[in-house]
């Protein structure tokens, strides 16, 4: 057989290279590991919601936020890889921000985790920047023509997070209970955060 | 059809809300098959371990969706993670880690052992 690798079960071919990559000690399984479970237990977008609900709480900190991202949010705990240059738009009644890697699938990690397969899809990497209104009416999101839509390109340079604005009816409101309502969709801009 | 990368077919975005939905909260699924969170957790560790850079990484993923992308113009088959995994062997071999003529050897290998046997001529596998 002399087809490309390309062409055979992924899970072999991840196989074969961890195994060789174990062999030659240039990767500890544990780390690996530690790894995988990181990011499918303990950053998601739970982090990001929490940041949210801080700057719609705390004006100081929502001015740093909007200052400079990443060190903002650092100050509640949230750093590692993909999150060193994090750029917070805060939407408003009149403009709302939306994000894509229309490259491949830069993401800020810290606070939103992995991002989700119709982020790193060439649909909607594409379309989101071709026609964002129609784009964010499949995902629900109804916005009047008179929102100015602001489509930003997050890079290795760069990487976005959407400051929702904070629902009606919310006034009385904890953090821990703001926060629950955030979601990740909200924070990329393809939603809005839904009142109680 | 209604996977992923057709153009004007709206049903992959409203799967963000159906049973297929990618994890909003912590504890739910993020990778679709072992594989790719293998594939995932390997790249970040040989970025840990100081072997790999992750910008070389991430060049090297975008010019490998932009090749996959430009001869499947229909978005048919499309999957994130064999970009990534193509990216990883990629980068492993520029770097002279893991060479493309060593792994497929050992791709040979791997796929000639015998049925629900893990034994014979995969040396590599002694995990604790």
């Amino acid at each position: 057989m002399t087809s490309a690798p390309e062409h055979l079960d992924p899970a072999l071919r991840v196989e074969a290279l961890a195994s060789l990559l174990a062999e030659r000690g240039l990767v500890d399984e544990a780390t690996v590991e530690t790894f995988i479970k990181t990011y499918e237990q303990s950053v998601g977008p739970m982090n990001g919601a929490k940041v949210v609900a801080k700057a719609w709480t705390d004006p100081d900190y929502r001015a740093r936020l909007l200052a400079d991202g990443t060190a903002a949010i650092a100050e509640l705990g949230f750093k590692g890889p993909q999150g060193e240059h994090i750029v917070v738009l805060e939407n408003t009644p009149a403009v709302h921000h939306v994000v894509v890697c229309t490259l491949c699938s830069c993401y800020p990690w810290p606070v939103l985790g992995l991002p989700p397969s119709w982020y790193k899809d060439p649909a909607y990497r594409a379309r989101v920047v071709r026609e964002p209104r129609r784009v964010l009416s499949e995902f629900g999101l109804d916005l009047g023509d008179e929102v100015e839509i602001r489509v930003h390109d997050s890079s290795s340079e760069v990487r976005y997070m959407v400051l929702p604005e904070r629902p009606a009816g919310t006034e009385g409101a904890t953090q821990e209970e703001l926060a629950a309502l955030v979601t990740r969709d909200a924070m990329v801009g393809v939603a809005k955060v839904a009142s109680p | 059809m209604t996977g992923p990368g057709g153009h004007s077919d709206t049903a992959y975005l409203l799967d963000s809300a159906g049973p297929a939905a990618p994890p909003r909260d912590n504890g739910e699924l993020v990778f679709a098959a072992p594989w790719e969170s293998r594939a995932f957790g390997l790249a970040l560790a040989l970025h840990d371990a100081g072997r790999i850079d992750w910008e070389d990484f991430r060049r090297s993923l975008v010019a490998v969706i932009d090749t996959w992308q430009a001869a499947h113009p229909d978005g048919e088959g499309w999957s994130y993670y064999e970009c990534w995994l193509r990216s990883l062997e990629l980068v492993v071999d520029s770097k002279g880690l893991v060479g493309a003529a060593d792994l497929r050897a050992r791709l040979d290998a791997l796929a000639s052992r015998p049925a629900g046997h893990d034994h014979g001529n995969d040396h590599g596998h002694d995990h604790e």
